[in-house]
């Protein structure tokens, strides 16, 4: 199974490998949230969502719900 | 030499400096638009550049890129597109900051492509060193197409260069950098066909933009044979995004080096705490405190000091001025009026001081990130925090502050129950009634109860908000992919002149927003107290001095019952006496009944009507607004106005009642139907009307 951002752990690496592009807003991508780009998860909020990423150099939150369309490569794989 | 002003624009991200670039360029020459406490879309300022010429400097909204998603991105895509518009600017100036280039350049590269002389600003190079971040100027010079000016708007270096860039925009050149027809090559070739004339990034942004051109029409260019679905386009512009961040990405890898191990890890430590599961709402909830608490107890004095200067004014005028029909007008009614809405300064300052503050640091984004979760909840967003907060100050900015939720159902509940917060025009209203009504006793020996009432009135406010959005989620049915992406920025320390500036700006706007409102009305109201149909106004004089009542009256005594008599058949009085019947059952008289009907155009012009009712006729007109409501009892049983049961019920009633014309007016305008603010209007002032109907009638 294809891992999401979703499934990081806080400070785990991925490259980010594809997303659905139907869903994925294009401010996403405007952010740097693109394929080959890089991706930390850097802290989850109190409750667990939203998720504070940095995608390539960007320090963002964006909600699980939405994490979960972007898929990863980690290095363990 | 002729000197010749340069239309200047500054674009950029959001947090990247921009407004502190626009600062010092222009200083205190800056002229913002003209709503109330609001962040206009328009800023322009003037700067004095070497050699006589001048700039005028244009700041427009902070931007992500040119694929615009709100209505301020529309306002730079339609400025930047139309030529004709006399805003056009002669040279862009794109801000960027050195740790965030490579999503800043992403903008930059699309205003290149719009072929317009552009400099590139790279802003916070005073971060450089720390971050171990150095850049090959030259280089990116070339491959940009474009001359850098590397400038610290914290440290203020960098500007002289780029004052100088200014002067020589006519050498910029205006080739752009990368060639986005690529993405799709056969269907651009066939748009370049069709319209041989354009830059195809212009036909590109005109066919994907939902933003209105004067001369290209959408529907035209849409009309082609080759024309492409929706789904095909987003799809497109996904391409073109990607291109543009490969183009930077190689531009970035020769141009600029990093020395990671320099990079220092304040800011993660400073997250690890400020949103840590614990101490990040401590933190928050203390911060909040802060706040009320300098809006409630140190702006008091300053207050205080207003209000006893313009009674003393009005009375000196009175005594001083050439008695008559204008020095009346002038005393009795612009002065108290005015008295009204400066008294507003010190907490209006103090709450834009504070939001500013937290905006400027970067605080504001863990806030939203806090919160999200939770007020997901209630049907709202984590960005619903911000104008919730920034609500107390005024319900107005905070509705356009919404504009960044991209949820259209999260959005319009924000909007919807933004005016339940307690704005700052509720603040006189509640500050003179629990002045009047609530004793100053101590609670556990440390809590004046008079603070406590107004902590719980502004508690009952967020209650209201969170409470009306939980109910308008479960009604409201509108679908909508949930999607939410806010900027973590990096924590900075608040610029001082920025805040300054920001404060200063909005309390003038604000001021002089209210203000001539409440001028207006002032005067209004003192004709219609001034002045009165038939014998019973006119002829006051005869009909009192013939009451027998009155025969052992002192000369003071009959004047001011001559003078309660006039008040009462002036116009006014018959307006007030008129909706008695529906206000009596809330315990209020007809004096008050005015000062609620004028309050339907702001709140805030309640205390500055009763100023102006109590004021007309008054003989000493010596004391100031809160004595004079404290001394008015009721003719018929001579008990107080303001008692206990009046006062919450009043006070309830403003904590409810959507009085604010300029509030449904931004309802209107960012929901673009006049429903959802006819909606507001009735269902708050109704709740208001049985609130406080029934508070009256427990506690009489």
């Amino acid at each position: 199974m294809q891992k999401s951002i979703a499934q990081l752990r806080i400070g785990e690496h991925g490259i980010i490998t594809d997303f659905d592009s139907s869903v994925i807003p294009l401010k996403l991508i405007e952010m740097g949230c693109l394929p080959g780009n890089s991706v930390v998860l850097i802290q989850k909020a109190p409750l667990g969502d939203p998720l504070f990423l940095n995608i390539n150099d960007s320090f963002l939150a964006i909600r699980i719900e939405m994490a979960k369309d972007i898929f990863i490569e980690t290095s363990e794989e | 030499m002729a000197s010749h002003t340069i239309k200047v624009a500054l674009i950029g991200n959001p947090n990247t400096g921009k407004t502190s670039v626009f600062n010092l360029l222009t200083g205190l020459h800056q002229q913002v638009g003209n709503y109330p406490g609001i962040t206009v879309e328009k800023k322009m300022g003037v700067c004095n550049l070497p050699l006589d010429f001048k700039a005028s400097i244009l700041d427009l909204p902070g931007t992500y890129s040119l694929n615009a998603s709100s209505l301020d991105e529309n306002v730079v895509i339609e400025l930047l597109m139309n030529k004709n518009d006399p805003l056009f600017p002669d040279v862009a100036i794109v801000v960027t900051d050195v740790e965030n280039l490579k999503r800043n350049l992403l903008l930059f590269t699309q205003i290149k492509d719009l072929e317009i002389p552009t400099i590139l600003v790279i802003n916070m190079a005073d971060r450089m060193a720390v971050k171990g971040i150095s850049l090959d100027i030259p280089y990116l010079e070339e491959k940009f197409n474009t001359r850098i000016a590397l400038v610290s708007s914290r440290k203020k270096i960098g500007f002289d260069n780029l004052k100088m860039m200014i002067v020589e925009y006519n050498a910029l050149s205006t080739k752009p950098c990368l060639n986005a027809s690529s993405i799709d090559v056969p269907y651009f070739d066939s748009l370049r066909k069709a319209f041989p004339t354009q830059s195809l990034y212009k036909l590109w942004l005109v066919i994907t933009q939902d933003v209105n051109f004067s001369k290209l029409d959408k529907n035209v260019v849409d009309t082609n044979n080759f024309a492409k679905p929706n789904s095909e386009l987003k799809r497109l512009q996904q391409k073109e995004t990607i291109k543009r961040y490969q183009y930077i990405n190689d531009v970035l890898k020769v141009g600029r080096t990093i020395d990671v191990a320099k990079a220092s890890d304040l800011q993660s430590r400073l997250d690890r705490i400020l949103t840590h599961k614990i101490w990040g709402y401590v933190i928050f909830f203390g911060i909040l405190l802060l706040i009320f608490q300098s809006i409630f107890d140190w702006s008091s004095i300053p207050m205080d000091f207003i209000d006893e200067t313009f009674a003393s004014l009005s009375a000196y005028t009175a005594e001083n001025l050439p008695s008559g029909v204008l020095t009346n007008l002038i005393s009795q009614g612009i002065i108290p009026g005015i008295g009204g809405i400066v008294i507003f300064i010190p907490q209006i300052a103090f709450l834009f001081l504070f939001i500013s503050i937290l905006e400027e640091s970067g605080y504001m984004s863990r806030v939203v990130f806090l919160m999200d979760k939770l007020m997901r909840k209630f049907g709202l967003s984590g960005k619903s925090v911000v104008p919730l907060i920034s609500g107390t100050a005024c319900a107005i900015p905070a509705i356009m502050a919404t504009r960044n939720i991209e949820n259209w159902k999260e959005r319009l509940i924000t909007i919807l129950v933004t005016p339940f917060t307690t704005c700052s025009a509720r603040l006189p209203v509640y500050t003179i009634l629990i002045s009047l009504v609530i004793p100053k006793t101590r609670i556990l020996g440390i809590f004046n109860a008079q603070g406590l009432t107004l902590m719980f009135l502004y508690m009952l406010g967020f209650g209201s908000a969170i409470l009306a959005a939980y109910i308008l989620n479960k009604i409201l049915k509108i679908k909508g992919k949930t999607f939410f992406v806010i900027e973590m920025p990096n924590y900075k320390l608040p610029i001082l002149k920025n805040v300054g500036i920001n404060v200063l700006e909005k309390t003038r706007a604000f001021v002089a927003g209210a203000g001539k409102i409440i001028l207006a009305i002032s005067i209004i109201l003192w004709f219609l107290a001034s002045y009165g149909p038939g014998d019973a106004f006119n002829n006051a004089d005869n009909i009192v001095k013939a009451n027998p009542k009155f025969e052992n009256a002192t000369e003071h005594e009959i004047e001011s019952e001559i003078n309660s008599q006039k008040l009462e058949n002036s116009y006014i009085g018959i307006m007030g006496r008129g909706i008695e019947p529906v206000i009596k059952p809330l315990g209020y008289d007809w004096k008050i009944g005015i000062a609620l009907i004028t309050s339907f155009a702001a709140r805030e012009v309640f205390v500055g009507t009763l100023a102006t009712i109590y004021s007309v006729g008054d003989v000493d007109n010596e004391t100031t607004i809160k004595n004079k409501m404290a001394s008015e009892v009721d003719p018929i049983t001579g008990k107080k106005i303001f008692d206990l049961p009046t006062g919450i019920s009043l006070l309830l009633f403003y904590a409810f009642a959507m009085q604010c014309a300029s509030t449904l007016a931004i309802t209107k305008k960012e929901t673009n139907t006049w429903k959802w603010p006819v909606i507001q209007l009735f269902l708050m002032s109704g709740l208001a009307y049985v609130v406080a109907l029934l508070a009256y009638q427990i506690l009489k």
